[in-house]
């Protein structure tokens, strides 16, 4: 249900045109930290790297000011209905979108590691798996900047793929560290690469739930679609 | 300072030219108002200056007679307590169930009670010998003799429309709410006017009533031609009566003395009764 | 059980089922030529809050009126539909008024203090219609006074006039006048509105406590208030009920567009 019509107070309508604004800022820093981190791994480029944790503090800085704005906004406005909704979504919808900015800063670096370490490791199948989550964070992020509640339920269900790759990658660097100990050191840091890639996406599917609630007041259901099996 | 912003502060010939015509005005109200009150303080100060001297207990206790004979007010005075107290009697009921009637069953779109209004508006500016008149000829004229009683229904006549206008205006100044909350708790319609409604204008309406209590006490025109007067005591309605009013009328123009002394005493007493009820009813209509 | 789509029983929130203490159906009213309210049916289910809200001149005043029938205090209005109360039709020529107010009580916008003391004015409706003992009227007093939580207040003072209260005590003294009577439902029509901000959370806070014994249906502007006190709320629009549904629901995510708009600032 969109608004289409602006609100009587005009001053409140700027404050929620506001948080919008900021939501879709937070929202493409955090896509270009993802990219980045993509770009780490694809290219051993130390200085994507180098960047993606330079945006970290900015991130922060937005996640803080969309707090206070929010927080403003619940005691002065009394919001209520879909706006009600939008602000208590976009109080969560930072908390998600910062975590994500730290797994992507987390990857960054710890990409850098794996390819100083070197080894003759394929990082193939984790740039898949980078690139499957990089795309549907932008869609999650379109989503997002568009609240679009068709676009958030898409997201929501393609989280399946990045579990599934997760699963296989988790099985094939196992295979890799017991085939022979020296990978165990390399192939762990690919292992936490891949587990923030999942977390990411995790996180992705938590904003396009509450994408999707702040638009519609539905909640998408409880569990969501997993892809491959629960990890011990 | 720049010039532009002085030229603000000061004023033009126009407002030079208003602030003249509102000091005028300023001044000639309290001219006015001072007349106003030189000129009751001089009837105030005459009526003590020429009735004070005649005042005695012998004017409450004595009745009227021949002239030099020390007589009194007394029968005068009684008849006058008589004749508006029956007045009274007559005209309270009369005009409250009136002034009920109006503001509480006749709306704006009630013809007859349109009607009502419009007659007892045209009666309270009748000309009070007019009434008097009227009176003569109803219930003076058939039994051919006067009486206090009718001259107490001319003055009744007199004080109805008083007593309908302000029970009505009164009455009207009740809040809807008030009627509604009482109807809400399920009283009926003639609960919530006598119970709640009255209640409330209670002050409003007895000012009225006290109004036209110092209305009728004033008048002479209705009771020449009703009550007529008479010299000796009298308790009897059904008979000619005394009152103040017609005494002074009598007296003063009279060429004994002590009758003319009798005339500036009376109109004394009937100036301070009447003062005294506007007075009481300025205490009883104070806010509390 | 549920017939049509106005049943017997309704679902309501927290308890399983309850019984309507007040079930209108294919409400018309109107003013003379004007068509206030446009076939509105509507439950209000026993001990509970349910509060009307929308913009002025929607009709939702109108509809509270129709539950005691105060309309009847003015010729040229006039209400068809039906009404159920106790098994009755409200609307029926049959009903008493009189006894129908004493079991429906309405309490105002503005406090409305008889000019007589605390004491009669609790009593006032009570007298109309039973016969109590001195004692059972004192009694009755302290009981009501008691509740509305205005006792400690004005126990010294039951003698003096009500109009020396204040405006949140001469509120919650009409509630209790209200009370007095045993009605089995109360209708408030925006109680709070000439009230400062601590009376009018007493009055809230009063509600609360009052809906475990009466029904209640409140009307307000106050948006707040509604989420607040109410247990489900109706939305009326130009003489229409628009939605009604769970208070929590109306306010988070209301299923009519109206609704949204109004409830969020913006109507227009």
């Amino acid at each position: 249900m969109p608004l289409d019509r602006s609100h009587i107070v005009r001053s409140y309508e700027h404050e929620l045109d506001h948080l919008r604004s900021l939501m879709a800022k937070m929202g493409q820093q955090v896509e270009e930290q993802v990219g980045l981190a993509v770009i780490t791994i694809e290219d051993h480029d130390e200085q994507a790297a180098h960047k993606a944790v330079e945006l970290d503090p900015g991130v922060d800085a937005i996640e803080r000011e969309v707090e206070g704005l929010a927080i403003r906004l619940l005691a002065l406005r009394s919001p209520m209905g879909g706006d009600l909704r939008e602000i208590v979504a976009a109080l969560k919808i930072t908390g998600d979108l910062e975590r994500i900015g730290d797994y992507a800063a987390s990857i960054a670096r710890k990409a850098v590691k794996a390819s100083l370490e070197g080894g003759n490791i394929s990082l193939s199948g984790l740039l898949s798996m980078g690139k499957l989550v990089k795309e549907n964070f932008h869609r999650t992020v379109d989503a997002l900047t568009l609240m679009d509640p068709d676009l958030a339920v898409e997201v929501w269900h393609s989280d399946k793929g990045v579990d599934e790759y997760y699963t296989t990658l988790f099985r094939e660097l196992v295979t890799y560290m017991m085939e022979d100990p020296r990978n165990i050191r390399p192939c762990t840091q690919l292992l936490f690469i891949a587990k923030n890639f999942e977390r990411i996406g995790d996180h992705a599917t938590n904003v396009a739930e509450r994408v999707y609630y702040a638009v519609t007041g539905e909640n998408l259901p409880t569990e969501r679609p997993k892809g491959g099996k629960k990890e011990a | 300072m720049t010039d532009v912003m002085m030229s603000r502060w000061q004023g033009d010939r126009r407002t030079v030219y208003r602030r003249l015509k509102s000091r005028c005005a300023t001044v000639l109200s309290i001219v006015a108002g001072i007349i106003l009150i030189l000129t009751l303080l001089s009837i105030l100060w005459m009526l003590l200056s020429k009735g004070l001297s005649g005042l005695s207990l012998s004017v409450f206790t004595k009745s009227m007679g021949p002239p030099g004979t020390h007589s009194g007010l007394g029968n005068a005075i009684l008849g006058s307590i008589l004749q508006t107290g029956l007045a009274l009697l007559i005209a309270a009921p009369f005009g409250l169930l009136c002034g009920i009637y109006l503001s509480e069953y006749g709306g704006k779109d009630n013809r007859f009670a349109s009607v009502v209004r419009f007659v007892a508006d045209i009666l309270m500016s009748v000309p009070s010998i007019l009434v008097g008149l009227f009176i003569y000829q109803l219930l003076v004229a058939p039994f051919r003799h006067f009486s206090g009683f009718s001259g107490s229904v001319a003055l009744a006549v007199l004080a109805v429309p008083v007593i309908i206008r302000t029970t009505e205006d009164m009455l009207r100044l009740v809040p809807v709410a008030m009627r509604e909350a009482g109807a809400a708790l399920g009283a009926a319609k003639w609960r919530v006017i006598m119970s709640l409604c009255l209640r409330s204008a209670r002050q409003g309406v007895v000012t009225g009533i006290l109004l036209a209590l110092a209305r009728m006490g004033g008048e002479t025109a209705p009771l020449l031609f009703t009550s007529l007067g008479n010299q000796g005591w009298s308790w009897d309605l059904s008979k000619p009566m005394a009152s103040l009013p017609i005494v002074i009328y009598q007296y003063a123009g009279a060429s004994y003395e002590d009758w003319v002394q009798l005339a500036w005493t009376g109109a004394l007493i009937v100036t301070a009764g009447v003062l005294m009820i506007n007075i009481v009813v300025r205490i009883s209509s104070r806010p509390q | 059980m549920a017939q049509g789509p106005i049943g017997v029983f309704v679902e309501t929130d927290g308890r399983n089922r309850s019984e309507i203490a007040l079930g209108v159906h294919d409400l018309n009213f109107y003013y003379g030529d004007h068509h206030a309210l446009h076939d509105i049916s509507l439950d209000f289910p026993a001990r509970q809050v349910t509060a009307m809200i929308g913009p002025s001149g929607c009709g939702k005043s109108t509809l509270l009126r129709v539950f005691n029938r105060m309309y009847d205090l003015y010729p040229g209005q006039r209400a068809t539909g039906e009404v159920m109360f106790d098994g009755k039709n409200i609307l029926d020529k049959s009903i008493d008024l009189d006894i129908l107010r004493s079991r429906v009580g309405m309490v105002f916008q503005k406090p409305t203090p008889f000019p007589m003391s605390i004491y009669d004015n609790i009593l006032f409706g009570v007298k109309l219609h039973e016969r109590l003992s001195r004692s059972e009227m004192d009694e009755r007093v302290q009981d009501v006074l008691t509740r509305v939580a205005l006792w400690n207040e004005v126990k010294d003072r039951l003698k003096a006039p009500a109009t020396g209260l204040s405006g949140g005590q001469q509120q919650r003294l009409c509630i209790a006048r209200s009370i007095a009577t045993r009605p089995e439902v109360l209708l408030l029509d925006e109680p709070t509105s000439a009230l400062d901000p601590i009376s009018t959370a007493r009055i809230e806070e009063l509600l609360d406590e009052l809906k475990e014994e009466f029904t209640i249906a409140i009307v307000t502007h106050n948006m707040q208030q509604a989420a607040r006190c109410a247990d489900r709320v109706a939305f009326f629009y130009m003489g229409r009920l628009i939605e009604v549904d769970q208070a929590d629901r109306i306010f988070t995510n209301p299923r009519q567009k109206q609704t949204q708009d109004y409830i969020t600032g913006r109507f227009g």
